[in-house]
């Protein structure tokens, strides 16, 4: 099946989702991800971060789809052709869906446990804008446990079920997990029922943000400080494959294996991730592979090193003063704006 | 010409025995005794009835959408959870005739070929559910329901389900995953009901009066019930008239008499309560957009608006609104639409699910600016801010609940800018009690 995304064409199987069709192009070109998580059933379409453009459903119709469709449930078409970078109002929209996500968080990031690897921080970081609109107090929380291991911190979450997919997947039995509706919905105490389940340290893993985090870590580091290292330990409850989290020789954090979408590769059990805190406990396999853009990377690993592409000094000479008028304001005094000769 | 309510002020229509003997559960005999299930979907096809719930998608062709796949059940799902502000017609219709309804449904389950029914009914309304399954029983006790009904070999199942008290489980995916006895989260679509619907099987679901309406269409044929109306806006419609009117109530319209025949005549609304006068309309329910007076009794083009579905919607989001579900709230001059619009915009922040960010957090975000412009604290940004948040949301939700909190805003301001502005700008004199805005030029007086 052959798709189009930003000029871009693919072959890819039937069932594809745009989502999927666009990570095979590459990161450039795939759409941010705050609710889709692959390895969970039937995450995504709540957080709306995907949503792209359709300008040919198919071959066979080739009208455009009237809607932004969201990339990560939408299934691609024989000759379907999907803007994503190259559309306008598919980056309006995006910059309108950071702003939402950022209206009730309380941009705590020099006090989370998240920061460094937050995806909302990447998300807006790259998609977002550095203006606030908002003038209204957020909505808060207290922070809750959830068990001996795990915080919740509701005032940070983004509400996109993956934490409930997660316990009610690989978790035994029926959990319900959302509270309450609207911004006052609430991942629901019903988890904490399910978190002395073997597994329930997952959901900190696939949150994308920091309101579930690791009470074991808790504050012991930030995360470009630490060294990720590839383990792997006989375990009877899981396959044993970690990422170990150094600071020094000291192992301060468990975590499964992600893959470059930020994905857990696989899930791990609470006794791997709590429990195992020593060097003997693990045989190592290397370190991870850190992508470069990450902060985790920065100053770390020699090849890893940022180069600037053009001498600093050269660059400091060339700065120019540019005349810029974009910050005058309409409502108050009109600055009078000198013609230009 | 009334079908639905000619009989509803019978005394005792509510049992089974008076019901029968003003020629109720005739189109059952008829249906499932004379006729086939593709001849009971064609005649609806023709009567072009359109779906009563909101979006007024002709019915005939939801039927006709069904997937029909071999040994899998089908479900019909009647869709009473009505929770839209302004409208409550539905209610009406069960509370005082619930065997209109239940006819309809073993009519329309027939067509279908639906084994097991349920109505879902608005968890609030717990008298009207005790009403509707007493009535069921004497049905099954008559042999109306159950297995062989009439002797015709058909069997159905019709179940009673209180809902779970929120205003989005009456959005179609959400009522099934509420009848599912979930949390009622709208799905995304597709897939849509007619493929997947309630257990994972084939499921359609509609409005309480358009199911009502199909035993009519069985009596009488397509035909004659297409004869009304005008147009595309086939057949008669349950409004539920509410404001500043003389006679608030459930009327049962011909589609196609005037806006201002309904407001003014005697026979319906009765005029504008004494001494005062016309200041605006929300004409389907409050998620439809507010038509200022002059925009809701003639159209842009000049011509009178009529009460159907392409009139009302004539002009677009620019100077038309939408017959929705019939929820016909007036307003006097003596009504503030800031605090209208806050009150509408407070009840989508209360009633959001949650799941999808721009309709979570924008109408959170909408009623706390309005709020704040209401009571005195408005900025002068507030106005374009509030049209930008809407324009956000819409079309980029899960489901048209998000559509549904954007365009009371977007249309306020849109028709009533001034009032906004005013606010803003006089907030002294705005947070008086009472205090209305008038346009200069404007009187009280009729
Ligand atoms: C937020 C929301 C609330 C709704 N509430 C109702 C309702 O209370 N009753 C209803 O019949 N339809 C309601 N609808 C419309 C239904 O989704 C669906 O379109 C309707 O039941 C279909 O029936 P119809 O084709 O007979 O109109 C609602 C839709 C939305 C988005
Ligand atoms: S706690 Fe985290 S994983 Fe769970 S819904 Fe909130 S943001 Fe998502
Ligand atoms: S639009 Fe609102 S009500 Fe509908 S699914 Fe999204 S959050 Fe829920
Ligand atoms: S990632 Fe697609 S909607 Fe959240």
């Amino acid at each position: 099946m052959k798709v189009t995304i930003d000029n871009i064409t693919v072959e890819v199987e039937p069932g594809t989702t745009i989502m999927q069709a666009a990570r095979q192009i590459g990161p450039e070109i795939a759409p941010p991800a705050m609710c889709y998580y692959e390895p969970l059933k039937g995450s995504g379409g709540k957080c709306r971060a995907c949503l792209v453009k359709v300008t040919q459903g198919s071959e066979k119709d080739p009208r455009p789809m009237p809607k932004l469709v969201p990339a990560c449930i939408t299934a691609v078409q024989e000759g379907m052709v999907v803007e994503n970078t190259v559309n306008e109002s598919v980056l309006e929209t995006r910059k309108g869906i950071v702003e939402f996500l950022l209206l009730n968080h309380p941009l705590d990031c020099p006090v989370c446990d998240q920061a460094g690897e937050c995806h909302l921080q990447d998300f807006s970081f790259e998609h977002g804008v550095s203006t606030t609109r908002t003038a209204e107090e957020r909505n808060t929380f207290e922070p809750t446990d959830l068990g001996p291991n795990i915080q919740l911190h509701m005032n940070r979450c983004v509400l996109c079920y993956r934490c409930v997919y997660t316990a009610d997947q690989i978790t035994d039995g029926r959990v319900h997990g959302v509270m309450y509706r609207g911004d006052h919905a609430e991942i629901s105490t019903y988890i904490e029922k399910a978190i002395d389940n073997d597994f329930s340290g997952n959901v900190i893993d696939v949150c994308p943000v920091g309101a579930l985090t690791d009470k074991t870590y808790r504050f012991k580091s930030r995360v470009w400080f630490s060294k990720p290292v590839e383990a792997h330990c006989s375990c009877e409850k899981c396959t044993g494959n970690v990422t170990l989290w150094y600071k020094g020789d000291e192992v301060i954090r468990v975590t499964g294996r992600k893959n470059e979408w930020g994905e857990v590769m696989e899930f791990i059990c609470n006794t791997c991730r709590f429990d195992r805190k020593k060097t003997s406990d693990w045989v190592i396999e290397g370190p991870t592979k850190v992508a470069r853009h990450s902060v985790i990377s920065a100053n770390k690993y020699g090849a890893n090193l940022i180069k600037p592409a053009f001498p600093i000094a050269q660059a400091a000479r060339d700065y120019k003063l540019i005349d810029d008028d974009r910050d005058r304001s309409f409502l108050h005094e009109p600055a009078k704006i000198e013609a230009k000769k | 010409m009334k079908i639905l309510t000619e009989h509803i002020d019978v005394p005792q229509i509510e049992t089974l025995a008076v019901y029968k003997k003003n020629g109720g559960y005739k189109a059952v005999e008829k249906a499932l005794k004379k006729m086939t299930p593709d001849e009971v979907t064609e005649e609806v096809k023709k009567s072009g009835l359109r779906g009563r719930g909101g979006a007024g998608f002709p019915m005939g062709m939801k039927w006709s959408f069904l997937a029909k796949p071999e040994g899998v059940p089908r479900y019909l799902v009647c869709n009473a959870d009505e929770s839209e502000p302004g409208t409550f017609k539905d209610h009406y219709l069960m509370w005082k005739s619930p065997h209109t309804l239940i006819e309809g449904m073993i009519v329309s389950s027939y067509a279908l070929g639906a084994n097991t029914s349920y109505i879902y009914v608005r968890g609030e309304l717990m008298y009207v559910i005790s009403i509707l399954e007493k009535a069921i029983q004497e049905a099954y006790d008559q042999g109306l329901l159950g297995k062989n009904i009439l002797g015709s070999g058909y069997d159905l199942d019709l179940f009673v389900q209180p809902g779970g008290g929120a205003y989005i489980c009456g959005e179609e995916t959400a009522l099934l995953e509420s009848l599912e006895g979930k949390r009622g989260n709208p799905r995304n679509k597709p897939p849509f009901p007619a493929v997947k619907g309630v257990w994972q099987c084939p499921t359609v679901v509609n409005n309480v009066e358009s199911i009502a309406a199909t035993s009519w269409i069985v009596n009488n044929g397509g035909d004659a019930y297409a004869a009304i109306g005008v147009g595309r806006s086939t057949g008669t419609k349950l409004i539920s008239a509410s404001g500043h009117i003389k006679k608030p109530g459930v009327y049962e319209i011909p589609l196609g008499i005037t806006v201002e025949e309904f407001i003014y005549s005697d026979e319906w609304c009765g005029g504008i309560r004494d001494g005062h006068k016309l200041k605006a309309v929300v004409a389907g329910g409050s998620s439809v957009p507010i038509l200022p007076a002059d925009m809701i009794l003639t159209t842009a083009t000049g011509e009178k608006r009529l009460m159907t579905y392409e009139s009302l919607s004539d002009g677009g989001f620019v100077s038309g609104t939408m017959l929705g579900s019939g929820g016909f709230i007036v307003m006097d001059e003596t009504t503030c639409i800031v605090h209208n619009t806050l009150t509408f915009a407070r009840f989508y922040h209360h009633e959001s699910c949650g799941q999808c960010s721009p309709c979570r957090e924008g109408t959170g975000w909408m009623d706390k600016v309005i709020h704040r412009i209401e009571h005195g604290k408005g900025r002068r940004e507030d106005i374009d801010l509030l049209v930008d948040v809407a324009k956000k949301i819409e079309g980029n939700t899960i489901c048209p609940l998000g559509d549904a909190a954007a365009w009371p805003v977007a249309a306020a301001i849109r028709h009533f800018r001034d009032e906004f502005e005013w606010h803003i700008e006089h907030p002294e004199l705005a947070t008086k009690e009472g205090a209305v805005y008038m346009r200069p030029g404007a009187s009280w007086a009729q």
